[in-house]
C-alpha cells in the first residue's frame, strides 16, 4: 500500500496482558472510574458556603450542565432525580474517550466494544425498568403499539416497535460509540504512521521528507476534533438514555 | 489466452482474497457514508435556518439537532463496521 506498512488490527487495539484477564483498556476504564470518583469527592469536601474553585468549581459545571443541558430538555423538571445517574454515565464515557488523545495511554476505552455493550445494556435494563416501575404491564402494551393504530395494522407495527426497542436501542447505542471512537483511533493512527513513514527512514528519498509537515498538520487538526468527538459522543449517549427513559416514564406520547 | 490463463495460474488465492476484500470494504464504506451525508447535511441546513429564524429557541433546536444527527450517523457508522469486518476479519 504505497510503501506505508500499516499493522495488522490486533496491534493498534490489543496489547499483551498486564496480568491474566486485565489489559491496558481494564487500566483505563478503572482509572477513569477512579478519577471520576475522586473529583466528586474532592469537591464534595470544599465549603459550600464559599464561592467555588478548583475540583468544586468544575464539578458543579458539569453538573449545572447535566441539568441543563440534558435533563431539562429532555426529562423536564420532574426528572431532575435522575441526574446523578446520567452524571456518572457522562463522567465515565468522557473520562473512557479522552485517553484517546492524552499521550502513553493513546486509545480509548471504549474503542472495545466491551464498554459500550456494558453501558448500553444497563441503559436498556434501566428504560425497561423505570418503564414496568411507571406503567406496570401497560408498558408492553404501549411499547409495541403507540395509541390509535388501526387493528388491522397491529401486528406489522408491533413487530416493528418490538424489534426497534428491544434490539435495535442497545444495538445503535453500543455501535455508535464504538465506531466514533474507534474510527478516531484508526485515524490518529494512520496520520502519525504517515508523518513518521515520511520523516523517518522508510523513504529514503530527501524530497518527502519536508511533506511530512502535512500529514504532521493534519494530525494535529484531528487531535483537537478527536477532543471534541469524545465530548459529543458522551453527552449524545448520555442525552439518548435520558429520552430513552423518558419515553419509558411518559408512555408512547398520551401524556405528552 | 495462454498467456492469461497463466497469469490467473500465478495468482495466490489468498492474495485476491485480500485483494477482494479491500476493495469491497472501500465500497461498503463509501456506499454507507451517501445516505448520512445527504441526511446529516438536510438535517443541519434545516436547523441552522430554524435558529435563524427564532434565536430564542436555538437551545431546543440545538438538542433535537444533536439527536438527529446521532440517529442518522448511525447508519455510516454501521457502514465503518462493516469495512472493519471485511478488510481485517
Amino acid at each position: 500500500m504505497f510503501g506505508l506498512e500499516f499493522p495488522p488490527i490486533n496491534e493498534i487495539l490489543r496489547w499483551k496482558d498486564i496480568f491474566p484477564t486485565f489489559n491496558k483498556i481494564g487500566l483505563i476504564a478503572v482509572i477513569a472510574a477512579l478519577a471520576g470518583i475522586l473529583l466528586f469527592l474532592l469537591a464534595s469536601r470544599a465549603d459550600a458556603k464559599k464561592a467555588p474553585t478548583g475540583a468544586r468549581n468544575l464539578a458543579e459545571t458539569t453538573v449545572e450542565f447535566i441539568e441543563e443541558g440534558i435533563v431539562m430538555q429532555t426529562l423536564g423538571k420532574s426528572g431532575l432525580g435522575w441526574t446523578p445517574f446520567l452524571l456518572s454515565l457522562f463522567i465515565f464515557i468522557f473520562l473512557c474517550n479522552i485517553p484517546e488523545v492524552i499521550p502513553v495511554f493513546q486509545m480509548p476505552a471504549t474503542a472495545r466494544i466491551a464498554i459500550p455493550l456494558s453501558l448500553a445494556l444497563l441503559v436498556w435494563v434501566v428504560f425497561i425498568g423505570t418503564g414496568l416501575k411507571h406503567q406496570g404491564l401497560d408498558y408492553f402494551k404501549h411499547l409495541l403499539w403507540p395509541p390509535g393504530v388501526p387493528t388491522a395494522l397491529k401486528p406489522l407495527v408491533g413487530g416493528i416497535e418490538f424489534v426497534s426497542t428491544i434490539f435495535v436501542t442497545p444495538f445503535s447505542l453500543t455501535v455508535r460509540l464504538m465506531a466514533n471512537m474507534l474510527a478516531g483511533h484508526i485515524l490518529l493512527v494512520t496520520f502519525a504512521l504517515l508523518t513518521e513513514s515520511l520523516i523517518l527512514a522508510e523513504t529514503k528519498q530527501a524530497f518527502l521528507v519536508p511533506m511530512g509537515i502535512l500529514p504532521f498538520g493534519m494530525l494535529m487538526f484531528l487531535t483537537a476534533f478527536e477532543i471534541l468527538v469524545a465530548f459529543l459522543q458522551a453527552y449524545i449517549f448520555t442525552i439518548l438514555a435520558a429520552v430513552y427513559i423518558n419515553n419509558s416514564t411518559v408512555g408512547h406520547g398520551d401524556e405528552h | 489466452m495462454e498467456a492469461f490463463s497463466a497469469i490467473v495460474a500465478q495468482v495466490d488465492p489468498a492474495d485476491a482474497k485480500n485483494t477482494a476484500a479491500a476493495a469491497s470494504a472501500g465500497y461498503a464504506y463509501g456506499l454507507a457514508a451517501i445516505g448520512p451525508g445527504i441526511g446529516i447535511g438536510y438535517l443541519v441546513g434545516k436547523s441552522v435556518e430554524a435558529m435563524a429564524r427564532q434565536p430564542e429557541a436555538a437551545g431546543m433546536v440545538r438538542t433535537t439537532m444533536f439527536l438527529g444527527i446521532a440517529f442518522t450517523e448511525a447508519l455510516a457508522l454501521i457502514g465503518f463496521v462493516v469495512f472493519i469486518l471485511l478488510k481485517f476479519a
